[in-house]
């Protein structure tokens, strides 16, 4: 191929006039197998940069550990949880937790995710990205789809060590959770997607980490059944159902015991639709943050 | 897919504006790029040259005017024009963690060309840009000019028949710098890709080169860059004035 398009170009060369250049055909493609390519390169980069960076691995895998080990540990004779489905027994606290974890590491993916945008916006690598010639939109999808990839690599690494603190998972339940885990990481993607187009630097995303990342944790089903909220208080309970993040966890909790949940499955799919849609208007050259704020930071020169 | 035309510059900008709110960057910009030639676009920081990049990159929407790339109309075939687009941006984009080979086989990736293809064509490129034996090595381990000159290389990846450059050789030593402007000529002299080459550095641009001057959004001045001054004139000295007067005349 490149002996091939190395004579076009010496055909085109030095002799010719400034508007007889033969024509040059593009070394790559622009269908639906050229796009396959850049999905595959997109998410090749980001678990590359995802396996150099080791701390990150591992901060990602000690973070939900340290819930299962000691807060887990310290809570299960105050927090028993009874018999509410997807469970048909009395179930132990870390068994209970385990579901939430594993989504737990895919928010904080999403919002890494979502970090790595402002940060290559801030270094310009956004631009080589968005100036493939793929339609934008599908470029995103791209990167969140390469996002999503990370987090399930991640959440199977946590679930592979809880496996031996007798978290009580059907071996089916590994395969059956992967389509669940891929709407949770998307959904949580497109969230995070979103957050990048609306943070201007690096510097204000903790600020985003407290906002969003703490609030969704910690009202939702992720720690104690919803049941349990609605005791203390109704209003709570109703702020728990409405999160998204809750949605997410039910629907790995019941897919990881082989079993289907249609609202969370609905909730999941549609949050994760309209957030990646407001990212795309976001990332629009004509309508969003970037005709707004003067671009890839850096550019408005 | 359909043949690329045969007409038409390389680079047709007409009459772009570009506003970032009430603040025009580019006003009432034209300027063609022939195939097969080097253009400089002088400017001053602050002229407009990056906006302008970004509206040709379609990192902007074009607000105002037309861009056409290879007879391919920016709006209408955005695909299309970009495909044949290659850009080195202002700021260094490479991922410094990756080795080289992994930036360059991304960015065919991010072109739709196939791994093997894009072997091949890597291998071409970095003898092209004398830095086949770093092909292995972090991007952090390489100076600013072998940076560049990868960057260039990843440009080049997808055949591109336009190369845009946005001050490449900008914080790079005399040598580096001297390479760089080297190493793009070449192309343009034996593989006939035209250039549109944005700079403030005045050595970097030959006599027979087309000049375009941008100052404060707009085009000031056009031509062989050995005849667009009055005669005996500098290209330095004709810049000078013709950045100073506007000013002056504000004032």
């Amino acid at each position: 191929m490149s002996n091939a398009s190395d004579s076009t170009i010496a055909a085109a060369a030095p002799s010719s006039s400034a508007t007889s250049a033969k024509p040059v055909p593009h070394l790559g493609r622009l269908d639906f197998v050229g796009y396959l390519r850049a999905l595959g390169g997109i998410v090749r980069r980001e678990l590359l940069r995802f396996f150099n960076q080791k701390e990150r691995f591992f901060s990602a895998l000690v973070r939900p550990l340290v819930w299962l080990f000691i807060f887990a540990a310290g809570f299960r004779n105050t927090l028993g949880v009874s018999i509410t489905p997807p469970y048909e027994t009395y179930v132990l606290y870390e068994v209970y937790v385990v579901p939430g974890l594993a989504v737990m590491i895919q928010l904080f993916n999403g919002m890494q995710s979502s970090l790595s945008m402002v940060y290559d916006r801030e270094v310009g690598s956004m631009k080589v990205l968005l100036t493939s010639p793929y339609p934008r939109w599908t470029l995103l999808l791209a990167k969140l789809i390469a996002g999503v990839s990370v987090s399930i690599v991640q959440a199977y690494a946590f679930l592979a060590v809880a496996w031996f603190w007798e978290t009580d998972i059907p071996p089916l339940g590994y395969l059956t959770a992967l389509p669940a885990f891929i709407a949770a990481g998307l959904m949580l993607g497109a969230i995070g997607l979103f957050l990048s187009s609306m943070v201007r630097q690096l510097e204000n995303f903790a600020s985003i980490m407290n906002f969003v990342i703490f609030p969704m944790f910690f009202a939702s089903s992720a720690l104690y059944p919803l049941w349990r909220i609605r005791e203390s208080s109704e209003t709570l309970y109703w702020i728990c159902e409405a999160n998204p993040f809750s949605h997410a966890v039910e629907l790995v909790r019941f897919a990881l015991y082989a079993k289907f949940e249609p609202l969370a499955c609905a909730v999941v799919i549609g949050t994760g639709l309209a957030f990646f849609t407001l990212a795309v208007i976001a990332y629009d050259p004509g309508r969003g943050i970037m005709a707004r704020r003067g671009g890839p930071a850096g550019a408005a020169n | 897919m359909n043949p690329e035309p045969s007409e038409g510059a390389a680079l047709d900008i007409a009459d772009v504006s570009h506003n970032f709110g009430q603040r025009a960057a580019l006003s009432n910009v034209s300027l063609r790029v022939e195939r097969g030639s080097f253009t400089a676009l002088l400017g001053p920081n602050g002229a407009g040259k990056t906006t302008l990049f970004s509206v040709v990159t379609r990192l902007y929407n074009n607000q105002h005017g037309r861009v056409s790339i290879l007879g391919h109309p920016l709006d209408r075939e955005p695909s299309r024009a970009l495909a044949r687009l290659g850009v080195v941006f202002q700021a260094r984009t490479l991922d410094t963690d990756l080795t080289v080979a992994q930036n360059l086989f991304y960015h065919a990736s991010l072109h739709g060309i196939a791994r093997r293809a894009a072997r091949d064509r890597i291998d071409v490129l970095l003898n092209r840009v004398g830095l086949a034996d770093r092909r292995n090595d972090k991007i952090r381990t390489l100076s600013g000019g072998q940076s560049r000159r990868i960057e260039i290389a990843r440009s080049l990846i997808h055949e591109p028949r336009l190369l845009l450059l946005d001050e490449p050789t900008v914080g790079l030593d005399l040598e580096s710098r001297a390479d760089i402007v080297g190493i793009v000529r070449a192309l343009v002299r034996e593989e006939g890709l035209s250039v549109l080459w944005a700079t403030h550095i005045f050595e970097e641009i030959s006599a027979e080169d087309d000049v375009v001057v941008l100052h404060k959004g707009q085009v000031v001045a056009r031509g062989l860059a050995g005849g667009i001054g009055e005669a005996g004139e500098s290209l330095e000295t004709t810049f000078r004035r013709l950045v100073a007067e506007p000013s002056k005349a504000a004032a």
